[in-house]
């Protein structure tokens, strides 16, 4: 960012004057420094964007098309899919774009904890994409909400019926959600002012996310700091704009896949049923990607319970800044962290297995394992292993770790390269 | 209402709390014949499709509505595509509610393209009325409804058997071995011989199925076609880029090292 953007035109000049909008714009995405050792790891937080404005586009058109009312919501959704040209593909965009937004934004978070990029002096950008992830959270499940098929109102009224258990004035509470006495048609036009609105409060944040990010510059797989312009850093243009473009059609190529050939797979077949008040749905099932949160809720036999755990599931991630003590970033020097933090991970993906079977009998003793284990990482792994972790030597410069041992040599003897 | 909510608040508490305790009446794998729908160039059967149409009319559609259908989509690319003339014949055969006349009654006149495909009955309540209170789906998206989708339909208009000794079914249910507890209150249809193909084809009950299941197939994903035919062409675009880029990456970070 310390170079200066120089308008070639005189337009560019004289609205460049006048606000450096583009000034603004090229220093961060042209020489912005970026380490030179980001692994492929490194490239959802373009992704995401990506999937972030796809999101937006499909949706904006979706919404001219679609009617939020509990009586039409579902024919006016197989009326895009059967009478809007190209309907079927927008809406297959945009359901399989959901799916495919956690996939990306799991990744990226994965990540992070993996290299510690939530440490010191990151912590504000880890915390602005707990709260990215939560309004996330809120999108995707009312939007999953709209096509008013049997998941959809079913997963609506459990969900929201969580409000009631708030002590003396749950009950109200969730009588005003729902604009009456159930879910209905006033539970559905809210629910799609509120899905239109939130994309764009994301896009706000990510916006913010970005900024505080260029403040220090991003992390890297070594976890250490790079003196920004030193020969550890590379511009982002064209070395990244490159990279994170190839991953970003490597990936649109798994997405293709999906819409074009499974574009049902990862959604629910009840769903393709109209909403019926009358009857419940055998199993109720959240999406894929609220599995582990579902079966945290389910290991609690109380509801009050179960609804404080699932939220603290995700509010303790907004903690982990200070719930780490260990001052070493990455896990590739931190031998017992890989361990614990891929034990984690693979906790997390086991609670979303449980997520989707019948809580009941050795399925939920496994649940409440995983469910403590979960929070055993955070509120009693992660502090002691600071105190007690032998952390292993970091390497002075990102070039160290790189150079044969020659290179290193020339470079202990002092010559210059 | 306020009782009636909170009845339903507890029905879903337990639900969503409580063990659910499903009574999983173990499900027979479904049969899976070779449907030429499938894979990534797959297509319909044209003459498969207009049979299956000619099923559904002959024989579904005496008790399941299709609603979301219209004629005008027999005609479109991708479905059974039966000449214009072929689909106005075919819709005039059906009387469908026109608009209020001069004195304000409405009178019946025959279908038009335009006009949605015709219900059994008025509304769900004759549905049930006519049925021993077992309402019959729509059928315009019930491939993609159900588990196991074309195959599970396939399966179940032929898994009929009688019922092993000892079972005692109430009136109005029919054993059927690929029904959720071997249960359901859709009689036997397609026995062989229930429809005389037009096209000379033999009306076998595996035919049949086979045929009416196809039709579904393309009323609950009609772009289903054209869907794979792009996708085809998006994948190979999005190979040969990554490939440039890939590639394009590799020089650039050259000299980085």
């Amino acid at each position: 960012m310390s170079e200066n953007y120089v308008p070639k035109s005189a337009v560019g000049k004289w609205f460049n004057e006048r606000l450096p909008l583009l000034d603004l714009i090229y220093g961060h995405l042209m020489p912005y420094p970026t380490p030179k050792n980001l692994n492929y790891f490194w490239t959802f937080g373009g992704i995401l964007t990506f999937c972030l404005v796809t999101q937006i586009v499909t949706g904006l058109v979706l919404a001219m098309h679609y009617v939020a009312d509990a009586d039409l919501a579902f024919a006016s959704v197989e009326h895009i899919m059967r009478d809007v040209n190209y309907g079927w593909l927008l809406r297959y965009i945009h359901a399989n774009g959901a799916s495919l937004f956690f996939m990306a934004v799991y990744i990226h978070m994965a990540r992070s904890m993996f290299y510690g990029s939530y440490k010191e002096p990151r912590e504000l950008i880890w915390i602005i994409g707990v709260f990215i992830f939560l309004l996330m959270i809120a999108t995707a499940f009312m939007g999953y909400v709209l096509p008013w098929g049997q998941m959809s109102f079913w997963g609506a009224t459990v969900i929201t019926n969580l409000f009631s258990a708030i002590p003396i004035v749950g009950e109200s509470v969730t009588n005003w959600l729902w604009g009456g006495y159930a879910v209905g048609s006033p539970l559905l036009t809210r629910f799609f002012t509120l899905h239109y609105l939130m994309p764009f409060l994301i896009f706000a944040l990510v916006i913010l996310h970005v900024w505080a990010l260029h403040v220090p510059g991003n992390n890297n797989p070594e976890g250490i700091d790079v003196v920004k312009g030193s020969q550890d850093t590379v511009p982002f243009h064209p070395h990244y704009v490159v990279k994170d473009l190839f991953a970003l059609v490597v990936f649109l190529i798994i997405f293709a896949g999906f819409v074009f050939f499974v574009p049902n797979l990862l959604g629910h077949t009840d769903n393709y049923i109209q909403a019926n008040p009358l009857q419940t749905p055998e199993h109720i099932v959240p999406e894929w990607y609220f599995l582990p949160f579902y079966a945290i809720l389910r290991a609690v036999p109380d509801k009050l319970g179960g609804v404080i755990l699932m939220v603290s599931a995700i509010a303790i991630l907004a903690f982990l800044p200070w719930l780490d003590t260990s001052k070493v970033r990455s896990a590739k020097y931190r031998p017992l962290y890989k361990q614990f933090v891929w034990l984690f991970f693979a906790n997390t993906i086991f609670l979303g297995y449980l997520g989707a079977q019948v809580a009941d009998g050795m399925y939920l003793i496994m649940g409440r394992i995983a469910t403590v284990y979960y929070f055993a990482h955070f509120i009693v792994i992660l502090p002691l292993l600071g105190y007690i972790e032998k952390t292993k030597p970091l390497p002075k410069s990102l070039s160290e770790p790189v150079l044969s041992k020659e290179e290193k040599e020339i470079i202990a003897s002092g010559a210059t390269t | 209402m306020q009782y009636l909510s909170k009845l339903l608040i507890l029905i879903f508490l337990n639900i969503a709390f409580f063990q659910i305790s499903v009574q999983a009446a173990e499900m027979k794998e479904p049969l899976h014949p070779e449907w030429s729908f499938e894979g990534p160039l797959g297509k319909f059967e044209r003459a498969s499709l207009q049979r299956g149409y000619q099923v559904y009319t002959e024989v579904c559609s005496g008790c399941h509505s299709m609603e979301l259908l219209s004629y005008r989509n027999l005609m479109e690319e991708g479905g059974p595509e039966f000449s214009e003339a072929q689909v106005k014949a075919m819709a005039a055969a059906f009387e469908v509610k026109g608009a209020p006349d001069e004195y304000g009654d409405v009178v019946m006149r025959p279908a038009i393209l335009s006009d949605k495909f015709a219900s059994p009955y008025e509304n769900e309540q004759q549905g049930r009325a006519a049925n021993g209170g077992a309402y019959p789906p729509d059928l315009s998206v019930m491939v993609k409804a159900r588990h196991g989708g074309a195959d599970y339909v396939y399966s179940l208009l032929l898994g009929y058997e009688d019922a092993p000794e000892g079972m005692i079914l109430d009136d109005g249910v029919y054993y059927n071995i690929y029904a959720k507890g071997q249960k359901i209150a859709m009689p036997q249809l397609l026995s062989a011989g229930a429809v005389e193909y037009s096209d000379g084809t033999e009306a076998t009950s595996e035919q049949m199925a086979r045929d009416v299941t196809m039709f579904l197939t393309w009323t609950a994903e009609p772009k289903l076609e054209a869907r794979k035919r792009i996708g085809f062409k998006v994948i190979t675009y999005l190979l040969i880029l990554s490939f440039l880029l890939y590639f394009t990456n590799k020089q650039i970070w050259k000299e980085s090292h």
